[in-house]
């Protein structure tokens, strides 16, 4: 179960706008997250006040474009637990399984508002808004996507097959 | 079975794959640039000590050559230090020019094969049948360690072409009406099938176009039917073709659905700021002013392009105050375009030729924007900031169009 508060982003969110390519030569994780978002116009008061604990909720095809796994690890960098849209791009998508952050697709993205407080089921692919008394129902992942997740990662989850 | 699910079922050993279904593929090529860096890391903290397979990974420098700074610098170093002690056979460093064209040229790229490569316009390979697709760096590491990785088997998108280009419109302005009607998220996780008699006409360059700028429509990966044209160029460069796999779809096989173009009376397109799918034709976007044109990239940096600049730069001069940058896709057709004197016209006519490579594209080097200024370009993305500033702007057309345009100084109709 994961437990946090709501940023919201919507469509089209590409590579370039979460971790814009000029800082592709930084290899400092720390320092990679200082540029988390930074190419989306009006992030200003997420790259603020984002928490530790957060959770982006975001729109269609998000993390289009790049390769690049910095954005995964610059969304991560900063705090974000899971990240929850109505459809990711699937470079994306296969990063942040990869790097060990959760990810869930959902249609009812709209019904979720910023900062809002929500519960995410990752095996059931369920999203509870408690104060409003909602469920949403998301794509499950996985059982090898789990089991990618469970051990923060591919790095680690291959280190145990081994 | 379509070919996406044929390449799939042989490579993971099955008989039949199905739409949905999870497979582990074995890898015939594995492609990184600078960012082997990252997969090297990655590689490292695994902890094995041999990669599964060195003769069949591929690594070159493209994205910042020569390094353009300190830590680029260590980057290309830390690499060459890996391709030693691993004794990978296939490294070209940065004399080669971009992957997506150094790969088929080099004979990496055949049809029927799985590729991966840790840049998203790994898609372009689909041009020769090969399911071709980019993944992260950390998966690479894990393709290193094991040869395999997982796919969900996409559905398929047949998208049909018929007709004859007018003068002056080519592959570039098909890709990009059809990302503008599709969407930028019309093929996600989809595999694209292109054919008809238009795609059957087109060289193999026009070709890599259209599997190149899929990505931006988010497919998987972007096949053009094989043909004897792609089978004349692999043979030329490959050794290694299998002549007993049938690389074309089943007459039989399911498609999402199909699609029809018709480009008798299309006109040259041009995608606006800030995204590939924001497709409008020229004759709307006309007159607007430009700082930049930049002629290159692994979407249009070929020969057939050079050859179409050429044509029109000849006895001409870029407008003033505006730069032109040319950058040739590889080392092969860098050296092609001089013997055919298209470098001395782009030069005559004060354009900045560059060395092979992605360059400004990604804003990494070589032609970064600033504030407010607007570059109409080759190139595949068109994203805020993607070229510097992130009040910059982008405007994607054919080399035709970014030709004509710098001569004028804004973008213009042909």
């Amino acid at each position: 179960m994961i437990k946090g508060k709501v940023w919201k982003f919507g469509d089209n969110i590409d590579t370039d706008q979460i971790y814009p390519g000029k800082y592709l030569p930084l290899t400092d994780k720390k320092e990679m997250a200082r540029h988390a978002m930074e190419g989306v116009p009006d992030a200003e008061k997420f790259i603020k006040n984002v928490k530790s604990g957060d959770i982006m909720v975001v729109g269609k095809n998000f993390g289009c474009g790049s390769s690049r796994e910095h954005a995964v690890v610059t969304i991560k960098g900063v705090g974000i637990v899971c990240v929850i849209a109505e459809s990711f791009a699937s470079i994306f998508y296969r990063n942040a399984i990869n790097l060990g952050l959760p990810v869930i697709e959902c249609k009812d993205i709209k019904l979720i508002k910023e900062g809002d407080d929500i519960i995410v089921d990752l095996t059931k692919g369920e999203i509870v808004n408690p104060d409003k008394n909602e469920n949403y129902k998301g794509l499950p992942l996985s059982g090898l996507e789990l089991d990618i997740i469970e051990a923060n990662g591919l790095i680690n989850y291959l280190k145990k097959q081994k | 079975m379509t070919l996406a699910e044929k390449i799939l079922a042989r490579a993971s050993g099955k008989k039949e794959v199905t739409p949905g279904e999870i497979v582990m593929a074995k890898v015939d090529v594995a492609m990184s640039h600078e960012n082997a860096d990252v997969v090297l890391r990655a590689f490292r903290q695994i902890g094995v000590p041999k990669v599964w397979n060195p003769d069949k990974i591929v690594l070159l420098f493209d994205h910042r050559v020569p390094a353009e700074c300190e830590k680029t610098a260590e980057t290309h170093k830390r690499i060459r230090e890996f391709v030693k002690e691993q004794g990978i056979k296939h490294f070209y460093d940065m004399q080669a020019g971009i992957c997506h064209q150094v790969l088929p040229e080099k004979g990496h790229t055949r049809p029927g094969e799985v590729l991966v490569g840790t840049d998203s316009h790994t898609t372009t390979h689909g041009a020769f049948g090969t399911f071709s697709t980019g993944i992260g760096a950390t998966e690479m590491a894990g393709v290193w360690t094991t040869g395999e990785i997982w796919f969900k088997v996409p559905t398929t998108i047949k998208i049909e072409v018929h007709g004859k280009f007018k003068p002056g419109v080519s592959a570039k302005d098909i890709i990009l009406h059809i990302i503008g009607k599709l969407g930028a998220d019309g093929a996600d996780y989809k595999s694209v099938e292109f054919s008809g008699p238009t795609i059957k006409d087109m060289s193999i360059a026009s070709r890599m176009v259209l599997s190149n700028l899929s990505m931006e429509m988010g497919a998987k990966v972007a096949f053009v039917e094989v043909d004897e044209k792609t089978i004349e160029y692999v043979n030329r460069k490959s050794k290694e073709i299998s002549s007993t796999f049938n690389y074309t779809s089943n007459p039989n096989a399911n498609y999402e659905k199909v699609l029809e173009f018709d480009v008798t009376s299309l006109e040259p397109q041009v995608a606006c700021p800030h995204s590939v799918d924001n497709v409008k034709p020229v004759s709307e976007v006309k007159g607007v002013k430009i700082n930049q044109a930049l002629l290159g990239s692994c979407t249009n940096g070929r020969l057939e392009d050079l050859e179409v600049a050429a044509k029109i730069l000849n006895g001409k001069k870029i407008a003033k105050g505006v730069r032109m940058l040319v950058i040739p896709a590889s080392w092969e057709i860098y050296l092609k375009a001089m013997q055919n004197g298209y470098l001395e016209t782009f030069i005559k006519a004060g354009a900045l030729v560059l060395n092979p490579g992605c360059g400004p594209c990604l804003g990494a080097h070589q032609g970064i924007l600033g504030a407010g200024e607007v570059c109409v370009s080759t190139t595949n993305r068109n994203f805020q900031g993607r070229m510097g500033s992130s009040e910059s702007f982008v405007y994607l057309a054919s080399p035709a169009v970014v030709s004509t345009s710098a001569i004028t100084g804004e973008i213009t109709e042909l």
